[in-house]
């Protein structure tokens, strides 16, 4: 690399820390133009820090930037725009209720007045739409838009800035395999019209498909750039964790019993009157783990809703060993679901899972705070709730140890355990478990995916929500594929692959004929699967 | 780790923020060309310096200890209700209605009967705007303002019509004298002690009550639990099987209903008559006092007694200066301002310091 | 009620619906921008001091504009510190603000002029005079045309056409500019707008200032235009009507025009009659004083269409990725 072009990005000994945590320390990287470069790590290893450096979202406290070989000072976001940098957040930052054409223009209008700089506007997004294969419409509004849809308008806008350097923050997590392909052949051309891509991900097989070169981030600290030919996943998951690391699960061949949960034939309305959940049937049998796959927002959050009391049903029948539950009235309420066996660990531990500014004890005793070992009389004993808190923490080796901290001192991977151990330890018949490991670290997922299966093990019943088609295929006995509100097929671990889940993801049933994406992204924008 | 000691959180900043308010309102003192320090002295005198200031100071502080605790227990549930004015208003009219209709034999009985006559009406008035915000989504900050306005209407139309006493006055007529509150000049009479005559009266000791009621319910009582689970986070609370509605209208009613209470010092206890407007602001002084007072009972009643003192104070600063007492409205409105809205201000700063002593960034639990 | 009755109450409702739609045209702009104002009342209230007082000192209305707009505009700044540099609540920002202005005028009246916290009473230059619309005169004895022109349309102050002409320009700034597009951006997606490289801040700052402008507007009517002078707490809830009315409109300028209007008539009909007879009921008029509150909550309470703020009202920007 001695005598080729200046790097379109350089960083030099780049540090940030915020309060007590380094959340970068020292980073140094050089990403050469025209290349699409991979930065992987775990949740909190400070991947998106650092390209929010890059993009003048936060200051650095050392180190320099160079674009294109010029030492570049970015304070804001307008400096990383002209210094021709477009990034596409995990979160899309578009106005809901705009048009694609006023997202677009938002803060590179030309001229004070709108009509002008929308006529423009709607001239060049024809020409980029063509040349990149980004077709949307540029009068339809963003919240009538797939997420798909929603994620071309972000790269559009960078684009329509003349964006040199693409920055996307996990931009697969709420794509199907066959969506994902397809952002890979936009990047690929992108790439072949000489931008370079930079791509945040902790999907190791995402790097492997895509980029020509990586650069692994672990705990703030950047430990290895390789070309992305020269290395292996196993060696990649090393270089992240520190440590050699399992990707497969332990677990036993099941033994699945009686039949403890049977849904047939539910339904779901949102508070819009549109159905999230279209007739689902499936059962779950005492001793097996029943896998949900499917791309976020096709009803998978609904039904985990239902099932834990969260929501009323519209219509359809749930019966838990062999009794009906109440879906409607004033006994579809999540406390009554607990009190008939059903533990839940939610999909998102922060907002619902946990009271973040509760002590971790009395976190411990959360909707289970009715239980006679908990009150006394009228007062609640919360003795007796510090005592259970800290067995719990002792059991779980949540750390720090210590149950006088509050829910969001901890880290997810911890958040995650006091959750877990909360329901598993209730003994429940049926446990519900929503994105188990999201945001958690290695070590942490691993101890919570041998909790599942020791439940499992141990004859209850487990229904199991999650995005990661790597989890649903390592931890699950069944597969059910949900698609728009319905499940599209049923599979088993070992006589399936991704390639078939995802085609079920997009709801073609139809798996072994050859199918083009063309058509799954018909399929995709018709059911309208947004992330929530 | 968090990222101030609980020390600073409930102790330092509330007092920093109130130098800061006491700051600019001794620089408007002094540009209005009065010695701010000079009229601190008066002020605090006026305040604590006799049985006379002590007993007004504990009586103004009675009712913000009410109307404190309203605003406090609906923040925990956060729930913003500014309708203690008008809840404080219907809770003084139900004390009036117990005391004029109802014939009773002592004070020991009637305060009872005005208790649960205060409390009801004014967790009427506070049911409505919370049946709205759990059932249709209609923000609770803008209808409980909207029935502070309604309140006042109707009060003043009852007083010139149906419970208008004879006269020239829009008020209703003298309670009988066996509703009337013992004041504090009588029981340390008893007890032999002089005390100035002022209306410090027992419903000083029911405002201490509630205070301890308050605080077991939030922090040693299911409910308490639930409503604080609920305040924190709506989706954790329906996740546990808390019903948001359920919630939303007890923590409302609860509030409603201590903000009612204030009838009972200020109606029973001092006019033993229904007037136009017997709150006079007592509810709005509510939000400073729970703000100043962290939402915690302890610190409620501190802050009650402080405001109690401000304006037993500035009563006295307006009798002895040029000053009028509508500075203590300037004191209430910056303690609010620096307390409430302004925190971040003083935060910010505190946070970088104490991060400052304490040991160097260390590498590890990144934060993404 | 004959005609002339009518279009004298038309004629004070217009002039009590223009403090409201001024007052609810500014918190249209900082709520658009995602910054809740419940201090319109606040605002309103220290502009018509400091408006009247300047005006009082100088003999010129136009000068007790200029220091009423600029108070008014300095509390802005104040909501603005709070709310948008040191993300502490709008709503206790707001409440704060309206307290500071009550005890502040009081205070500083009581300072100045010594008359239990009013103002001496304006009159002459220091006051807005009435402007009569070319041909008034000449068409006061055409029947029907004639009163409506002359009274209803001719002959307000100058605040009061500045005020109606405010409701289409405000609709052209929001929808039909640039700083239009990123205001309305700020208030449903801060992030979009920070991301795309345009400061949150700076369009926060400019809608806060605004609407201090506006309500400087209204506040100076108040105490020049439509009354004689300030006297203590002479907003009288105007800046909640304001605020009721702005939910009314659904945030839109010209339903803002409607509501306040609406409210200005049942104002100007509860001034005019100390109780009504509908239909053989008699309505109390504190029936009528209440009547824009009740309203108010029939539609928060989603019983007639339902009412949608902008989605990042009331929540300060913090950066997140």
């Amino acid at each position: 690399m001695a005598d080729g072009p200046a790097p379109a990005i350089e960083l030099r000994g780049i540090s940030k820390a915020f309060g007590a945590v380094q959340a970068n320390k020292d980073i140094s990287i050089r990403v050469m133009p025209g290349t699409i470069h991979g930065i992987i790590g775990e949740n909190g290893a400070g991947k998106s820090t650092l390209m929010s450096i890059l993009y003048g979202f936060y200051r650095a406290d050392a180190g320099e930037i160079l674009i294109a070989g010029r030492k570049t000072d970015i304070p804001d976001s307008q400096a990383a725009i002209r210094a021709g940098i477009g990034m596409v957040f995990q979160h899309f930052k578009l106005v809901e209720n705009f048009t694609v054409l006023e997202n677009i223009v938002l803060g590179a209008e030309e001229g004070v007045l709108l009509n002008t700089s929308l006529g423009k506007a709607r001239k060049l997004l024809r020409q980029l739409s063509d040349e990149y294969e980004l077709h949307v419409d540029p009068d339809a509004l963003i919240e009538d838009l797939g997420v798909g849809m929603q994620q071309r308008v972000e790269i559009l806008k960078a684009l329509y800035r003349q964006a040199d350097i693409l920055i996307l923050d996990e931009p697969t997590g709420v794509l199907t395999p066959a969506e994902a392909d397809h952002l890979f052949r936009i990047l690929r051309g992108l790439k072949d019209q000489g931008k370079t891509v930079v791509l945040i991900t902790h999907k190791l097989r995402e790097i492997m498909e895509i980029t020509d070169t990586v650069s692994v981030m672990r705990r703030g600290q950047m430990t290895a750039t390789v070309r992305t030919a020269e290395t292996s996943p196993e060696k990649l998951a090393e270089l992240m964790v520190g440590r050699k690391v399992l990707l497969q699960v332990d677990k036993a061949p099941p033994r699945p019993g009686e039949v403890v949960l049977k849904v047939e034939n539910l339904r779901i309305h949102d508070e819009q009157g549109v159905e999230r959940l279209r007739g689902v049937s499936f059962d779950v049998r005492a001793g097996e783990v029943l896998g949900i796959a499917g791309v976020a927002g096709n009803g998978q959050s609904e039904l985990l809703e239902v099932l834990g009391g969260m929501r009323p049903a519209q219509g359809g029948t749930v019966q838990l060993t062999g009794e009906a539950l109440d879906l409607t009235g004033s006994r579809s309420d999540a406390r009554t679901r607990r009190a008939r066996g059903i533990a839940h660990v939610p999909e998102d531990r922060q907002r619902e899972g946990l009271i973040m500014d509760f002590h971790a004890w009395e976190n411990v005793g959360f909707g289970y705070h009715d239980d006679p070992a908990y009150n006394r009389g009228v007062l609640m004993d919360n003795d007796a709730l510090r005592r259970d808190a800290e067995a719990k923490i002792a059991r779980f080796d949540v750390r720090p140890a210590d149950c006088w901290q509050k829910a969001r001192n901890f880290s997810g991977g911890n958040q995650q355990k006091i959750v877990v151990a909360r329901e598993i330890e209730r003994d429940p018949v049926l446990l519900l478990v929503g994105q188990p490991t999201r945001g958690v670290d290695i070590g942490a997922i691993e101890f919570i995916h041998q909790q599942i299966v020791a439940l499992r093990d141990a004859g209850r019943a487990v229904l199991l929500v999650s995005v990661e088609l790597d989890e649903i295929l390592s931890l699950s006995d069944r597969i059910a594929v949900m698609f728009d509100g319905r499940i599209m097929g049923e599979r088993l671990p070992d006589t399936t692959d991704e390639r078939e889940l995802g085609l079920l993801m997009a709801g073609i049933t139809d798996t072994d004929r050859p199918v083009a994406t063309a058509e799954v992204e018909a399929n995709l924008a018709r059911s309208g699967g947004k992330a929530r | 780790m968090d990222k101030l000691p609980r020390w600073a959180d409930v102790a330092l900043i509330p007092v920093v923020n109130l130098v800061l308010a006491l700051i600019v309102s001794g620089i408007v003192v002094t540009l209005i060309g009065e010695n701010p320090f000079d009229a601190m002295m008066i002020m605090v005198n006026g305040a604590v310096g006799s049985t006379y200031g002590w007993g007004y100071t504990l009586f103004y502080a009675t009712n913000f200890v009410f109307t404190g605790l309203a605003v406090a227990v609906a923040f925990h549930a956060r729930l913003f209700n500014i309708g203690g004015e008008g809840q404080a208003q219907l809770g003084s009219l139900g004390v009036a209605l117990v005391c004029l209709y109802i014939p009773w034999p002592h004070w020991t009985l009637a305060l009872p009967g005005a208790i649960v006559g205060g409390a009801l009406f004014g967790a009427a008035w506070a049911a409505i705007p919370a049946y709205l915000q759990a059932r249709r989504g209609s923000h609770i900050v803008i209808t409980t303002i909207m029935f502070n306005f309604i309140a006042s209407a109707l009060l003043v139309y009852l007083l010139i019509t149906s419970l208008k006493a004879p006269g020239m006055a829009p008020e209703t007529a003298r309670f009988p004298e066996a509703t009337y509150l013992p004041t504090a000049q009588d029981f340390f009479a008893a007890i032999g002690i002089p005390f100035a005559r002022t209306p410090l009266n027992v419903s000083f000791i029911v405002a201490l009550i509630a205070c301890w009621l308050v605080w077991l319910l939030m922090w040693r009582m299911r409910l308490g639990y639930e409503i604080r689970a609920f305040g924190h986070s709506e989706p954790a609370a329906i996740y546990a099987g808390i019903s948001p509605f359920r919630i939303t209208m007890v923590a409302m009613l609860i509030s409603g209903a201590l903000a009612g209470l204030m009838g009972i010092n200020a109606v029973m206890g001092e006019q033993q008559r229904l007037l136009q407007d017997n709150v006079l602001g007592a509810g709005f002084v509510g939000i400073a006092v729970a703000l100043m007072g962290r939402s915690h009972p302890v610190g409620v009643l501190l802050a009650a007694i402080l405001f109690g003192a401000l304006y037993q104070g500035g009563a006295e600063l307006e009798f002895e200066t040029s000053v009028p007492r509508e500075m203590v409205v300037v004191i209430q409105a910056l303690v609010i301002l620096f307390t409430g809205a302004l925190d971040g201000m003083v935060r910010g700063p505190l946070e970088k310091a104490f991060l400052r002593y304490r040991k160097q960034p260390k590498p590890g639990v990144a934060a993404e | 009620m004959d005609f002339l009755t009518v279009v004298q109450i038309l004629d004070s409702t217009v002039r009590l619906a223009t403090p409201l739609l001024l007052a609810c045209l500014a918190g249209l702009f900082s709520e658009r921008a995602g910054v809740v104002d419940i201090g319109l009342e606040g605002k309103m209230l220290i502009a018509a001091f400091f408006s009247a007082a300047v005006a009082y000192s100088t003999g010129s209305v136009w000068l007790g504009l200029l220091a009423g707009v600029a108070a008014s505009m300095v509390f802005g700044v104040i909501h603005g510190l709070a709310s948008i540099t040191f993300r502490g609540d709008q709503l206790i920002s707001g409440v704060a603000l309206n307290f500071l202005a009550s005890g502040m005028t009081v205070l500083i009246a009581q300072d100045w002029f010594a008359q239990g916290g009013r103002t001496p009473a304006l009159d002459g230059a220091a006051r807005f005079s009435s402007i009569d619309l070319p041909g008034a005169g000449a068409l006061r004895d055409v029947p029907f045309i004639g009163p409506i022109y002359d009274d209803l349309i001719s002959g307000h102050t100058i605040l009061v056409y500045v005020a109606v002409l405010m409701v289409p320009l405000s609709w052209y700034v929001l929808f039909r500019t640039r700083f239009g597009l990123r205001l309305r951006a700020v208030g449903e997606n801060p992030g979009a707008v920070d991301t795309a490289g345009i400061s949150v801040v700076r369009l926060r700052y400019s809608a806060v200032l605004i609407c201090g402008f506006l309500c400087g507007l209204a506040g100076a009517y108040l105490a020049t235009g439509l009354a004689a002078g300030f006297v203590k707490d002479m907003t009288a809830g105007r800046g909640y009507i304001a605020l009721a009315a702005l939910i009314f409109a659904k945030w839109r300028p010209w339903y803002a025009l409607g509501a306040c209007l609406l409210f200005g008539l049942l104002e100007s009909i509860g001034n005019r009659y100390q109780s009504l007879d509908l239909l053989g009921l008699q309505i109390p008029s504190q029936f009528m004083q209440a009547l824009p509150y009740i309203l108010t909550v029939v539609i928060l309470a989603g019983f007639v269409g339902k009412a949608t703020p902008p989605r990042a009202g009331g929540t300060p920007y913090v950066k997140e990725k």
